[in-house]
């Protein structure tokens, strides 16, 4: 029971570390929001790439080592799990209100929203866009071009 | 050399292969906007092929990790298809093979999806998510070209023709594949009847590749991509 408590204790502490740790190139979210930040079992923290080729995932997981050694959790290891695949079902709410205020549409099933005047009247420009998680869109009503974060 | 290594090199050659060749186009694609999907596509091929030349290290046993077996390995070595060592050409040709690629490769990820080799599953349930993303690049610009002008059209139909002879190989036994045939087809022929086009007749297809019996612009795509490790072993950023 106590070393459950204990466990659960640090698993708040890992995770409440890591929520400040930006993403390197979408750094108005952590990569706690993004949903990369897995999970802590025992001395543990898993990971999870969004992208197999994404170039930021050995920056991400140095800031995530400096991070933890920072607040003095420098004895957590770090593990990279591929599965279950990352998805962007595991962006929290937080998140996308984060990307929204960003300029970036946040994923969503539905019809995509300008991130500036919320209109759904908007069209694809290209499906890859500046980083493997993102596509390019144009705004017909204001005119605003704007990335959005791929469903994936 | 165990089945479970000549797999994965496989796989793993294939996309290390392909993503190089795309990446050519970095800088010198027709619009922004396919210079960035072309990195993309080549970005995504580049980390599938880091994961299963993981594996095939590791299923090896000798030491040889990703990069090792990237740089360090000779022509002969290589175990990919002939279709992914095949020059860009123009635009055109590009999306045929990219077309006939993608196509086969997302079949070939579900199947591997479905497999006990946990190693190889989760890799390929990660990939096949980003491989629809190629399939329907390369489908959408095929049907565009073909379905375009009469200068469109006509280079559509001659990289098609190229690149058509290298189908044959992706289904050959030593891919594991004869039976994504079918399905292969019935996807290739459906977007070619959306394109306008007729789906080119079988001929005598050229394999060799998974033997590492290659065609020489392999060599030459190797020449410059292991060029720093060869001339500079070790060498790290």
């Amino acid at each position: 029971m106590v070393a459950t408590d204990r466990e659960a204790a640090l698993r708040d502490r890992v995770f409440e570390t890591l929520s400040r740790v930006a993403d390197p190139e979408i750094p108005c979210v952590s990569v706690v929001d993004l949903g990369i930040v897995r999970d802590v079992r025992g001395d543990t923290v898993i990971i999870t790439p969004t992208y197999t080729g994404c170039p930021a995932t050995a920056a991400i997981e140095r800031d995530i080592r400096a991070a933890l050694d920072g607040a003095g959790l420098g004895d957590i290891r770090i593990e990279t799990a591929l599965s279950p695949p990352w998805t962007t079902d595991w962006i929290s709410k937080e998140g996308h209100d984060k990307l929204r205020a960003y300029g970036v549409a946040p994923p969503s099933r539905n019809a995509v929203q300008c991130p500036r005047c919320a209109s759904a009247h908007t069209e694809e420009i290209s499906r890859f866009g500046s980083t493997p998680c993102k596509s390019l869109h144009r705004c017909l009503d204001c005119g605003e071009p704007f990335d959005r974060f791929k469903c994936h | 050399m165990s089945e479970r290594f000549r797999h994965a090199i496989r796989l793993g050659d294939d996309a290390l292969v392909l993503g190089q060749r795309l990446s050519e186009w970095c800088g010198h694609a027709p619009m922004l906007e396919i210079d960035l999907s072309l990195a993309n596509i080549a970005l995504d091929l580049i980390g599938q092929a880091t994961h299963f030349l993981g594996v095939a290290g590791a299923a090896e046993g000798q030491g040889r990790d990703a990069d090792m077996l990237a740089f360090r390995r000779d022509v002969l070595d290589f175990r990919n298809c002939l279709l992914v060592e095949q020059p860009n050409g123009d635009f055109a040709q590009t999306i045929a093979r990219q077309f006939l690629f993608s196509n086969w490769q997302e079949l070939l990820l579900q199947e591997i999806c479905e497999t006990s080799d946990s190693a190889l599953s989760d890799i390929a349930r990660k990939a096949v998510k980003e491989v629809a993303y190629h399939r329907r690049f390369a489908n959408e610009w095929a049907i565009r070209l073909g379905d375009g002008t009469q200068e469109s059209r006509a280079r559509f139909e001659a990289g098609l023709d190229w690149m058509w002879r290298f189908a044959d190989e992706l289904f050959d036994a030593r891919s594991g594949t004869p039976s994504l045939r079918p399905a292969w087809d019935e996807r290739i022929s459906g977007v070619l009847a959306e394109a306008g086009l007729e789906t080119p007749k079988a001929r005598r297809g050229a394999t060799g590749g998974r033997d590492g019996h290659h065609s020489e612009h392999l060599g030459h795509l190797l020449c410059e991509m292991q060029f720093l490790q060869r001339a500079y072993p070790d060498a790290r950023w």
